[in-house]
């Protein structure tokens, strides 16, 4: 037998403050209330430091600071403004390593997804938005777009730096100041950008860093201050926000929920399949919003597939976040624990048969064994619900019209994949697919040139590439 | 002897039929898992095992047009005894020379525990007649080797006439039964229990050029009785990668599946350091699975990588960073 | 000769559009339709919720056939709708001076418009594409490309005004295989049902236009909150309507094109905003290796 010793990345290279205060205006203030949150190690539940929780008098002062940045950070020429987002993407590249063990800690997902995913997307995040700055007059509409204002962001906690990335680059990029509220479980990279955007000398007011819970959020999507609003996270809370802006002239962007069908036909190639579904609902606990949580298979190799999925099932490790061989990180709090265990028991009593791998759980933290549930039938609350965890839910299908047909049947549309050797039936199942990103052969691809975004109630607008200017531009 | 799935080689188009009904491979795919395995992080004591592990695995090869007997007597020296200083360096798996100097290796390794394998069927292109095939196994298998290293047609095998292909094997695999009567050829271990001489077919994967191609000749070598399939001759470029070692290895996994027998993996060609060493040990780890990892199922075609395990393994006893100085060079 | 008498002249009754066919409402309900000075015009149909539910039947049944129809199918079938247009000329300018307000000339100017805009957008349907799709090149061995796709059944609530408006805020959602409900102009519906005759005969499949005559603010909101609505166009909804059909529009992420902050000057370049209110963007990734 082989087993891998432990081999824990060090976490002495990152430096936590006992407490942190709001970054507002290029400083750290201190909130005007009182009220503070503690962020904890999901994986060990030892509390990482003290943040602040920002009222709405806190907000309204980074919405005003934002907005005084506004005039200069917009007018500036679009160069300079690239010049200092490759500033923030060199820094982030040098910072790498303190960020991956940053993100493990406060998150919970392995260091081999922060190190070799995360912070790579982040660095090449800013790379590629700050090629835009100066290039907008190209990038199709029109020759003289014009910034919005103010952009208020809401982030979530699954991919926590990642998901700061995506909002703060491109709206920079456009000439938009900043007011970012991070996942109240995960603030600290947040907060380490923060630094980063002083070591970089950004323009106080740029970037504006409020720490908090929803209703920090609300009093941020709701500030009238605010041009432009881009949430992502729950559709329930997508929702809220849609129906809290109506009747302003607040442009919105939302990423929100998905149940995506990952479908495999009987020519796929198979072992990469077995790896795509694994990466389709185990990469990050399956805290992603396009994991591929239902897995559609042919009737004709269900069988076969299932065994080899079983099998490779049994091969992740699941464990501490920061050893470099951990495949299954924490879960990130206990109350997304909870929603998965909720979720899980509703599958068994539906009557779906569960199944895990022998699997050691750690004694202290959040963790949830990979879990895939057979004999789910499209009426299942397993089937339709978005669980957010590394529970996969397998439904058989004997057509290509019926795994359209099934795979189109839920109110979300964010991602789909498609496995077959067969590139006619890729296209046609691809034009098909009510999906904002469909991965064909390979899921849980992730690229600042690619677009991404949901269709129906997985969200609107598009978040990458070119499509992801649209969001923080006039038109 | 009968081969499972045998009955697929009755004729061309059954045969072609079942290779090309196996999943097909993507590449993409096959890279990024080989890559995601290749990132594991082996320290202290699960580096320690497998240092010792890829030692026990080594091929320890030859394979020149200037090679003497007295380098291959000196390769077999240092296959039985790999560090001189060091009593606890276990020997190496085998030494793998060319047929002439077969005899040479069996004297020099005479009652060590290391196999002499030859290479044989018109190493390394394969281009002869049949009949000079098999007659060069049945020289090397009576001269004493152990285990046969042939490579396929891969003329045949790109043409399509994957029939061709599966004769050889067939023959040749029968060639290493007959002749088997040295003692080298009682010797072997593994599945065939001492069975004349162990067969392992090279499929020269960079020749084969796709995934697809690998997974249906490893298939195709199993079928006509491989006991080992090989990646590479070595003098052809790519020579092993991981993802294709990563595609032999799911092809052995399935076809103990499906017929109960267990064939080894020999990934041969450009594996030079420890760190490479112990990526194919966990590629084995997490495919195959610990099963394979014993020389009998899995064996490492190298030259120079030796010499980087030994350093490796001075380095974890001592905590010093080690020289070459203080290691042979055979 | 017998004595001459006046022809009564015989009276249209105009009806709903709905899943190609003219219904009457199901409520049974009409409205007077008068002119300027008051003078009765005729009668037009006065849609209930129920004949909105149908529409977006009609037009969720349609949305499968026609945003699958090829581009260039349905930039025919829009010149399709032009040329018929054109070809009813005379009854439109009729019908826009009848409700009154402008002139003869200034209704046969704003029709012409009218089949010019659709003749513009037709040529759209085989490029928009091309514009806002693109081959991205991703730090990887992936094929991946983005293009448009129609976001499926639109809500429309039609700008105040007989026809150019009409064709304006209609011919940008369908193009790229959008299907739509619209809630036309209360006040001058007439032009609306003609359309609605003149896309009866244009090879327009059924149901990818559906056309309601009543009060928007009756219907409108019927259509944001319905589930199986995938987006909606308040252009003609004014303030306090907007905001009730953007809050009920939220319940399912509805895309909401909100109503213009300025009044729309129609005969201007209307840009390609009205169809990109109204796409998705779908990326679609494949590996690339042999």
């Amino acid at each position: 037998m082989f087993e891998y010793a432990p081999a824990p990345e060090s976490r002495d290279i990152v430096d936590i403050r006992p407490s942190y205060g709001l970054f507002i205006n290029g400083e750290w203030v201190e909130p005007q209330g009182e009220e503070r949150h503690k962020t904890v190690n999901p994986a060990t539940e030892e509390v990482l430091a003290e943040v602040a929780w920002a009222g709405e008098a806190d907000v309204d002062r980074a919405v005003q600071a934002a907005a005084k940045a506004f005039p200069v950070w917009s007018a500036m020429p679009g160069a300079e403004r690239a010049k200092y987002l490759f500033r923030i993407a060199r820094i982030i590249q040098e910072r790498a390593r303190e960020l991956a063990v940053l993100e493990t800690l406060d998150n919970g997902k392995p260091i081999r997804e922060s190190r070799d995913v995360d912070l790579p997307l982040v660095a090449a995040h800013f790379f590629y938005y700050a090629g835009w700055a100066d290039k907008l007059a190209y990038a199709g509409f029109g020759p003289d777009p014009r910034p919005l204002g103010v952009a208020g962001q809401v982030i979530p906690w699954n991919f926590p730096l990642l998901m700061l990335a995506w909002k703060i680059a491109p709206a920079l990029a456009c000439g938009n100041t900043v007011v970012l509220k991070p996942a109240e479980t995960t603030p600290l990279t947040a907060l380490a950008f923060a630094d980063i955007c002083r070591q970089a000398d950004l323009p106080p007011g740029v970037v504006n860093i409020v720490t908090g819970a929803g209703g920090t959020g609300a009093a941020l999507v709701n500030h009238p201050g605010v041009d432009k609003v881009a949430f992502t996270g729950s559709t329930e809370v997508g929702r809220l926000i849609a129906r809290s802006l109506a009747g302003t002239r607040k442009k919105l962007t939302l990423e929100l929920g998905g149940k995506a069908a990952n479908i495999v036909f009987d020519d796929a190639p198979l072992d990469q399949a077995v790896e795509g579904i694994v990466n389709g609902i185990f990469f990050n606990q399956g805290h992603v919003c396009c994991a591929g949580s239902r897995l559609l298979v042919q009737e004709s190799i269900a069988a076969d597939l299932l065994e080899a999925l079983k099998r490779r099932l049994g091969t992740l490790r699941l464990g501490d976040p920061l050893d470099k061989n951990t495949d299954i990180g924490a879960i990130n709090s206990a109350e997304q624990l909870a929603k998965i265990r909720e979720l899980s028991e509703a599958g068994e009593a539906e009557g779906a048969e569960r199944w895990s791998p022998a699997c050691p759980i750690p004694d202290r933290g959040y963790w949830f064994p990979p879990t895939l549930f057979t004999g789910v039938a499209q009426s299942h609350r397993i089937a339709r619900e978005e669980i957010f965890g590394p529970v996969l839910s397998v439904l058989t299908f004997r057509t290509p019209a019926e795994a359209v047909e099934k795979a189109n049947n839920t109110p979300y549309g964010l991602s789909a994949g498609v496995w077959t050797e067969k590139a006619s039936l890729m296209l046609w199942m691809a034009s098909r697919l009510r999906a904002g990103v469909v991965w064909s052969n390979t899921f849980n691809r992730f690229d600042p040139a690619s677009p991404f975004g949901g269709f129906k109630e997985s969200g609107y607008g598009r978040e990458g590439g070119r499509h992801g200017l649209e969001g923080y531009l006039a038109l | 002897m009968t081969t499972p799935l045998a009955e697929v080689a009755s004729s061309p188009s059954t045969l072609r039929a079942f290779l090309h009904g196996l999943p097909g491979v993507d590449r993409v795919g096959a890279d990024a898992r080989a890559a995601m395995l290749g990132t594991r992080s082996i320290k202290t004591t699960a580096k320690k095992q497998a240092i010792d592990m890829a030692i026990r695995m080594v091929d320890l090869t030859t394979l020149e047009g200037a090679d003497t007997p007295g380098k291959v007597r000196a390769m077999c020296a240092k296959a039985v005894r790999p560090d001189p200083g060091d009593s606890s360096v276990p020997p190496v798996a085998a030494v793998c020379v060319y047929p002439d100097l077969v005899a040479t290796a069996v004297e020099a390794l005479a009652g060590s525990g290391v196999k002499v394998a030859s290479v044989a069927t018109s190493f390394p292109s394969g281009r002869s007649s049949l009949e000079v095939k098999v007659a060069e196994t049945s020289l090397a298998v009576a001269a004493g080797a152990a285990e046969i290293d042939m490579v396929i047609d891969r003329g045949a095998f790109l043409a399509g006439d994957y029939l061709k292909v599966y004769e050889e094997i067939v023959a040749t695999k029968e060639a290493c039964g007959r002749a088997g009567g040295a003692q080298g050829g009682r010797r072997a271990g593994g599945a065939q229990g001492g069975q004349g001489a162990h067969l392992k077919v090279i499929l020269e994967t960079g020749e084969l050029a796709t995934y697809d191609n690998v997974r249906r000749a490893s298939w195709l070598a199993m079928i006509a009785g491989a006991d080992f399939i090989k990646t590479s001759t070595g003098k052809v470029s790519p020579a092993a990668t991981l993802p294709v070692t990563l595609v032999m290895l799911e092809a052995v996994r399935d076809f103990l599946a499906a017929t109960g027998r267990k064939v080894g993996v020999k990934p041969a060609g450009g594996i030079r350091t420890t760190k490479d060493a112990i990526k194919y040990l966990v590629l084995v780890n997490e495919t195959a699975g610990p099963d394979w990892l014993d020389p009998d199922w899995f064996r490492l075609g190298a030259s120079s990588l030796l010499n980087d395990l030994l350093m490796q393994r001075q380095k974890m006893a001592t905590g010093r960073y080690a020289g070459p100085d203080y290691f042979t060079l055979d | 000769m017998s004595e001459r008498t006046e022809r009564l002249s015989v009276r249209k009754t105009y009806k709903l559009f709905i899943g190609g066919a003219f219904p009457r409402s199901e409520s049974g309900r009409s409205y007077v339709v008068t002119s300027s000075k008051g003078d009765f015009i005729a009668n037009a149909a006065r849609a209930s919720r129920k004949d909105a539910r149908d529409a977006v039947s009609a037009a969720r049944k349609a949305f499968p056939g026609w945003s699958g129809a090829t581009a260039y199918n349905r930039g025919q079938i829009l010149y399709r709708i032009a040329e018929m247009l054109e070809g009813r000329r005379a009854q439109f300018v009729a019908e826009i001076t009848a409700v009154g307000g402008v002139g003869a000339k200034q209704a046969g100017e704003m029709v012409d418009a009218a089949v010019d805009r659709l003749v513009w957008y037709a040529g759209w349907s085989d490029k928009i594409g091309a514009v806002l799709g693109s081959a991205n090149p991703v730090a990887g061995p992936y094929f991946n490309l983005s293009s448009p796709e129609p976001t499926g059944v639109v809500a429309v609530v039609a700008p105040q005004g007989p026809l150019l408006g009409l064709v304006s805020v209609i011919a940008p959602v369908i193009v790229t295989g959008n299907t739509c409900v619209v809630v036309a102009c209360e006040r001058a519906p007439l032009p609306a049902i003609t359309l609605a005759e003149v896309l009866a005969t244009s090879d327009l499949p059924g149901g990818v236009v559906n056309i309601l005559t009543g009060s928007a603010a009756e219907i409108a909101p019927w259509l944001a909150g319905h589930m199986d609505v995938n987006g909606i166009d308040l252009t003609g909804a004014d303030a306090e309507l907007a905001v009730t059909c953007e809050e009920l529009a939220a319940e399912n992420l509805k895309r909401v094109l909100r109503p213009p902050v300025d009044r729309v000057d129609w005969l201007a370049d209307p840009g390609i905003e009205r169809m990109t209110a109204f796409l998705e963007t779908k990326t679609v990734w494949h590996p690339i290796g042999v």
